[in-house]
């Protein structure tokens, strides 16, 4: 009897053992407090939603705050990567976290998925094999965004940024392909909620656009102040100063507004609208582009992790690298530096019913690159 | 650089200055007569902005968004006197200071749970939208207009309640002696408690206020509690008067400093560097205000107490 009981124990640990080996750890890091909580609930819901919706139960994720602060997310990676033992880290939302976090991440051989985030020294000289940007690298929707306005007859344009590395990349990929003049160039607080002193200097300013870049608060507060203030130029930028979150806040006085993305819910796109319904079911609201890419994010994650172990690093690499998933943004490959390569679309901010949201209004550029794969060797 | 713009960053600068007051006022007061460091004053400031906005989408009236916001404070302020803080008149600033540090964390989190994380929408009055046309040709936000007026009736009130009423005497009394005022009988309690409420008040009424152009969300009071400090520091512990100079100070040398900085450093710098050197310089420029103030008076320019 007693010889039974032990068998069997031994058969269920065994059991266990050969199930932990297969199962993979995902730690998220994400923002979840703060001004930019938006953007991470968003990343952290899209990418839960694909994780149930491709039934597999050998994936565990532990999701953490970093409160948008860089001391913080490294604590909490080194906690992930130590203690928690986790594969593959993802979540992060701002750039200069991602600079605090990814590269020591790779470094210790561990898998970094970037849902949002794409600073240029990641993309660059100090990209990694490791690390793979499913979302999109920081000049890209402004590259497009340059471009469109060049073609649109834009003379003047007055730049807005906050003064960190991606509102830095955003305005050098305003710059790169925009043939126009810069009057001024204006960088701001990360954080910053009143903009009357920087509106006061658009309404002195020459320019006939203003194009910013403004994610989550920050956006909000300057584009309610701008429309009460009598500055009568038209304003655009990259979809994260007009995502969802953000409309819903500033309500019509965005309407007309015209910005760059890489998705919309509206986009036609193979289980786009899947997608859009089914995360408007679980969670109540309409998706943010911040939703589509965790959402894509999980995605890859679970078509990499049916072909290969991630124990096995250069198969579960080869498997990423592949993105053999459907993202919600129709064609998506990955570029020699991880980087994507994709379709970036001009939206326009529009009323539907009793909602603002965003809507297509065509391709601002196709199958489009970023600019620093040339530096990549690896 | 046209006059027109220099005017209309000067009523920027007051204008951020007024509401800086509204918050300064209160944790000045609270800090001078019980001598208690509140943190959670940021929270009050995000209490009320949440009630004016919760209000406003229920009612769609921005007026009792305002009473809501003053009364919701008020509300918060006097439970947690009740609660907390009166376990904290006797301890030392280290203990207030954690005590009040977990309850920014409570109010943060109480409200992300009832309200979500994303910012809610509380728009301005139609009657203070659109800008008014100034003397000189300036185009001037007509909200930001009332702002300034309306902080400044909130000071002149305030002035009138400390000098010329029974409680401001009250107040004045507790903030040179403590012990002797409820000697001569006034209900200390009562009087803490009304002075903490009075100051949360302040703040949500601020929050309201700003909160209508700005965002409203959560972890909104941090930054302006942390510019509250510098301006009670600089206009003199325990002073009202210090507060609204503080806070006028404040609130000009940050935005005047945000724009003519980089313009200052660009007359002999490339421009990319002086946007830089400036930008990093302005966001300075009022802990270097602050410096200066206390090098040359030590207790802030109205203090009385070291």
């Amino acid at each position: 009897m007693k010889f039974a009981k032990t068998l069997a124990l031994t058969a269920a640990l065994g059991a266990l053992a050969s199930g932990a080996a297969a199962e993979m750890k995902i730690g998220m890091i994400t923002t979840l407090s703060g001004g930019g909580a938006g953007l991470g609930i968003d990343v952290r819901d899209g990418f839960m939603l694909a994780i149930e919706q491709s039934g597999r139960d050998d994936i565990e994720v532990v999701i953490e705050d970093d409160q948008r602060k860089p001391d913080i997310a490294v604590q909490l990676a080194d906690k992930m990567v130590q203690s928690e033992k986790v594969d593959v880290l993802t979540g992060i939302i701002w750039s200069n976290l991602a600079m605090a976090v990814v590269p020591a991440v790779t470094a210790q051989g561990k898998f970094y998925l970037s849902p949002n985030a794409g600073p240029s020294a990641l993309a660059g000289k100090g990209c990694h094999p490791n690390y793979f940007n499913v979302s999109w690298q920081n000049d890209a929707f402004n590259e497009a965004a340059g471009t469109w306005a060049s073609e649109n007859g834009i003379g003047k344009v007055f730049l807005m940024a906050p003064n960190y590395p991606a509102g830095k990349d955003m305005i050098a990929g305003f710059k790169r392909f925009f043939k126009g003049d810069v009057t001024e160039e204006v960088y701001t607080k990360l954080g910053q909620t009143d903009y009357a002193a920087e509106i006061a200097q658009i309404k002195a300013s020459e320019a006939d656009l203003v194009y910013y870049f403004l994610p989550g608060g920050m956006g909000i507060s300057f584009m309610k102040q701008y429309a009460g203030s009598g500055a009568e130029k038209s304003v655009m930028g990259p979809a994260f100063s007009f995502d969802q979150g953000i409309l819903g806040a500033i309500g019509e006085a965005a309407l007309g507004v015209k910005n760059t993305s890489h998705w919309s819910k509206d986009l036609d796109a193979p289980g786009n609208a899947d997608f859009v319904a089914s995360f408007q079911e679980k969670y109540g609201r309409l998706p943010s582009l911040y939703a589509a890419q965790g959402f894509d994010t999980g995605l890859l994650l679970a078509s990499a992790a049916g072909k290969a172990d991630v124990a096995d690093a250069d198969a579960f690499r080869a498997a990423l690298k592949e993105a053999d998933f459907q993202s919600v943004r129709g064609d998506f490959a990955f570029g020699a530096n991880n980087h994507p390569i994709q379709n970036i679309y001009m939206r326009e901010v529009v009323k539907e019913g009793d909602v603002v949201t965003n809507k297509v209004l065509g391709v601002a550029a196709t199958d489009h690159t970023d600019a620093y794969g040339g530096d990549c060797k690896m | 650089m046209s006059t027109i713009l220099i005017i209309e960053q000067l009523l920027n600068g007051l204008q951020f200055g007024v509401m800086l007051f509204l918050m300064a006022a209160g944790l000045t007061l609270i800090f001078g007569v019980m001598g208690l460091i509140n943190l959670a004053h940021g929270s009050l400031y995000m209490i009320g902005a949440f009630c004016a906005a919760a209000a406003a989408g229920l009612t769609g009236s921005f007026a009792l968004g305002l009473v809501a916001a003053l009364a919701g404070a008020a509300i918060a302020g006097v439970l947690v006197e009740l609660i907390v803080i009166r376990r904290l008149y006797d301890k030392d600033h280290l203990d207030q200071v954690l005590a009040t540090f977990a309850l920014i964390l409570i109010f943060s989190e109480g409200t992300r749970w009832i309200f979500g994380s994303f910012p809610l929408f509380l728009d301005i009055p139609a009657a203070l939208s659109g800008p008014v046309a100034l003397p000189g040709g300036i185009q001037y936000p007509a909200y930001r207009l009332a702002l300034i007026v309306a902080g400044l009736i909130v000071a002149a009130g305030l002035f009138l309640l400390i000098s010329r009423t029974r409680i401001g005497i009250q107040i004045r009394a507790g903030e040179n002696d403590r012990e002797m005022i409820a000697a001569l009988g006034v209900d200390i309690d009562r009087l803490y408690t009304f002075v903490f409420a009075l100051g949360a008040a302040l703040a949500g009424l601020a929050g309201a206020l700003v909160g209508a152009i700005q965002s409203v969300q959560v972890g909104m009071g941090e930054p302006v509690l942390i510019l509250a400090f510098v301006v009670i520091v600089i206009g003199g512990i325990g002073s009202v008067k210090g507060a609204l100079i503080g806070a006028v100070l404040v609130g000009l040398t940050d935005t005047l400093g945000k724009i003519f900085l980089p313009q200052l450093f660009a007359l002999f710098m490339d421009p990319a560097a002086a946007n830089q050197t400036g930008a990093s310089l302005a966001s300075m420029s009022i802990y270097v205000l602050m410096a200066l103030v206390l090098i040359w008076r030590p207790t802030g320019l109205f203090g009385a107490r070291a």
